[in-house]
C-alpha cells in the first residue's frame, strides 16, 4: 500500500470534487424544477398530459444513466443538422451535456417522489382549507406544496445521494470530475487501489453529509414536533 | 465404495489434467478498440494485427494462449494484479512503463500525427514531414514552434494513458487545451462532430478511421517519434516473469527471421511497421 500517493493525491482528488459538486447541484436544482413540473402534470386530469408526463418518466427511469449520458453527447453529436443551429453551442460542451442528462434522470425520478407524496396528502387537509375559504391556489402553494416536500424528503435524500454517486459517469464523457481526476492519476502511476480508496472516501464523506441534512430537516419539519 | 473411490480418482485425474493445461497456458491481454493494431470484428471476436501476431508468436512458443480483452485505461494495473500475463495493445516501450513493468523487444513502430477535419485552418500545415523528438535539431524546434502557435489555446482530444498525451502534456507543443478520451473510437467520434479542434493518435488510426467511416478527417503537421513516444511497440511482462519474457524475445526473433511480422504488418497496415 503506497500511503504517499494517498496523501498526494488527496488535494488533487479534493480540488475534483469541486467539479462533482457543481455537477450535483446544478443537476438537482434544474431537476427539482422539472421534477415539480411533472409531477403537477402527473396529476393533471387531462389524459394526453399525464400520459405525457408519465412516459417522460417510464424512459428516463427505465434506462441506464450511462445510455443516457452516451446518446446526448456522443448521439446528438452525429446528427449534422444539430450542429448548425445554436443547441450546438450547449451540446458541444460535455459539461452541458453531462448537466443536461443528469437533470432530465433526476427530474423523472423527482417527479415519482413528488406524485406520491402529493397523493398521500389526506383530503380532509384541502376540505379543511376549502371550508375556511381558503382560495385553491393558496391551498395549493401554502398547504400542498409544503405537505408533498415534507413527506418526499427521506425518499428525496435517497435520489440525491444517488444522484451523487450517478454524477461520476460525467467522467465517460471527458469531464474531469472526482472519478475522472482518480482515473487519470492511476493512468500514471497504475495504482488504482491507493487512488479508489481515496475517491471511495470523498464519496462516502459526501453521502454522510447528505444523509444528516435530510435527517435534520425531517426533524426539524416533522407533523410531530 | 469401489464405485465411489472410482470417481474420486477421475475427478482427481481431470483436476491434474485441467491444472497442467492451465500451467502452460498463457493469457495475453488486448483493447480490441485501436485498429488497425487490435479491434473487434461485428461479431465481436478479436481481430488486427496483434491478435494474429500473438497467435503467430504463441505457435513459435508452442504455448496455449487465449486473448481476453481489457479497456485500455485499466491495462497496466490489470497485468500487475495478473488479470493476464502479457499485454499486446499497441503499447509503446516507454521509461514510465518500464517503472512498473518489462517490455520485450520491440515487434512494431509506428509514427503518431495530428489530424484534424477538412476545411480546417490548421489542414496542410507547412512543416517537416517528420521529426524525432529524441535529439531536437533546430529545424525541429521550428516545426514545434509552427505548431505551438497553430494550436494556441485550441482542444486535441487524446485517448487516456497514451504517449500522445504524454507528448501534450510535456508542453513542446506548447499551451493547448488537453481533452483526455477512454478510447480512440472516442476521439474519433468527437473530431469529426467538431467538439475538438484536432486529435493526436497513430496515424494510421486516423486514416484508418477516415477509410471506414468516410469522414473528413486528414492528417496535418508532422509525424512524431522518439521522446515521449518510445522506442516502438513491445510486449508488456510483469516484472520478475523473467522466462516469459525471454520466450516472447526469442519467439520475435524466430517470427522476424521468417518475415512473419511484416507479413502481417503490411496486411494490416498497408506498410511494413515491423521492427
Amino acid at each position: 500500500m503506497d500511503f504517499d500517493l494517498m496523501f498526494t493525491s488527496l488535494p488533487k482528488l479534493l480540488s475534483a470534487t469541486v467539479v462533482t459538486l457543481k455537477l450535483l447541484s446544478a443537476s438537482l436544482l434544474f431537476g427539482l424544477i422539472i421534477g415539480l413540473l411533472f409531477a403537477i402534470l402527473r396529476l393533471n386530469k387531462n389524459i394526453f398530459i399525464n400520459k405525457f408526463a408519465y412516459g417522460y418518466s417510464y424512459v428516463f427511469r427505465g434506462t441506464p444513466l450511462l445510455v443516457q449520458i452516451f446518446i446526448i453527447y456522443f448521439g446528438l453529436g452525429q446528427i449534422e443538422y444539430l450542429r448548425s443551429t445554436f443547441l450546438w453551442v450547449i451540446l458541444k460542451e460535455p459539461y452541458w451535456c453531462a448537466i443536461i442528462a443528469f437533470t432530465l434522470n433526476t427530474g423523472a425520478y423527482t417527479s415519482e417522489i413528488l406524485r406520491s407524496a402529493f397523493q398521500t396528502i389526506k383530503p380532509g387537509i384541502i376540505e379543511a382549507g376549502k371550508s375556511l375559504g381558503i382560495p385553491n391556489k393558496i391551498i395549493f402553494y401554502k398547504i400542498q406544496i409544503p405537505i408533498a416536500i415534507r413527506q418526499s424528503l427521506p425518499a428525496y435524500g435517497n435520489e440525491i445521494i444517488l444522484m451523487m454517486k450517478g454524477t461520476s459517469l460525467a467522467s465517460t464523457v471527458t469531464l474531469m470530475d472526482l472519478t475522472g481526476v482518480a482515473k487519470y492519476i492511476i493512468s500514471t502511476t497504475f495504482k488504482p487501489i491507493e487512488v479508489f480508496i481515496v475517491a471511495g472516501g470523498i464519496y462516502l464523506f459526501m453521502t454522510f453529509i447528505i444523509h444528516n441534512v435530510i435527517k435534520y430537516l425531517e426533524k426539524k419539519y416533522s407533523f410531530y414536533s | 465404495m469401489n464405485k465411489f473411490k472410482k470417481t474420486i480418482l477421475t475427478v482427481l485425474t481431470f483436476l491434474f489434467v485441467i491444472g497442467n493445461v492451465y500451467a502452460d497456458k498463457i493469457k495475453i491481454g488486448t483493447e480490441g478498440a485501436y485498429p488497425p493494431w487490435n479491434s473487434k470484428d461485428s461479431a465481436g471476436n478479436l481481430i488486427g494485427f496483434e491478435v494474429e501476431l500473438a497467435n503467430e508468436l504463441c505457435k513459435i512458443m508452442k504455448h496455449d494462449c487465449t486473448i481476453v480483452e481489457q479497456d485500455w485505461d485499466g491495462m497496466i494495473p490489470a497485468l500487475v494484479s495478473r488479470k493476464f500475463d502479457a499485454i499486446m495493445a499497441g503499447m509503446s516501450i516507454t521509461g514510465e512503463r518500464m517503472k512498473t513493468i518489462n517490455f520485450s523487444q520491440g515487434y512494431a513502430d509506428e509514427v503518431a500525427s495530428l489530424a484534424v477535419m477538412k476545411g480546417s485552418k490548421n489542414e496542410g500545415l507547412k512543416t517537416m514531414s517528420a521529426i524525432n523528438l529524441s535529439d531536437v535539431s533546430a529545424n525541429e524546434q521550428a516545426t514545434l514552434d509552427v505548431l505551438g502557435k497553430a494550436f494556441k489555446g485550441k482542444t486535441i482530444g487524446v485517448q487516456t494513458a497514451t504517449i500522445h498525451q504524454n507528448f501534450l502534456e510535456s508542453g513542446l507543443m506548447g499551451n493547448v487545451k488537453i481533452r483526455t478520451y477512454k478510447t480512440q473510437d472516442e476521439v474519433n467520434l468527437d473530431l469529426s462532430a467538431g467538439r475538438i479542434d484536432a486529435a493526436l493518435a497513430a496515424a494510421v488510426a486516423f486514416t484508418d478511421y477516415a477509410e471506414k467511416s468516410g469522414k473528413g478527417v486528414i492528417l496535418t503537421g508532422p509525424t512524431f517519434a522518439g521522446g515521449d513516444f518510445g522506442n516502438g511497440v513491445g510486449v508488456g511482462i510483469r516484472k520478475g516473469d523473467s522466462k516469459l519474457l525471454n520466450d516472447f524475445n526469442a519467439a520475435i526473433d524466430k517470427a522476424r527471421d521468417d518475415g512473419i511480422i511484416s507479413k502481417l504488418a503490411i496486411k494490416h497496415f498497408g506498410f511494413d511497421a515491423s521492427m
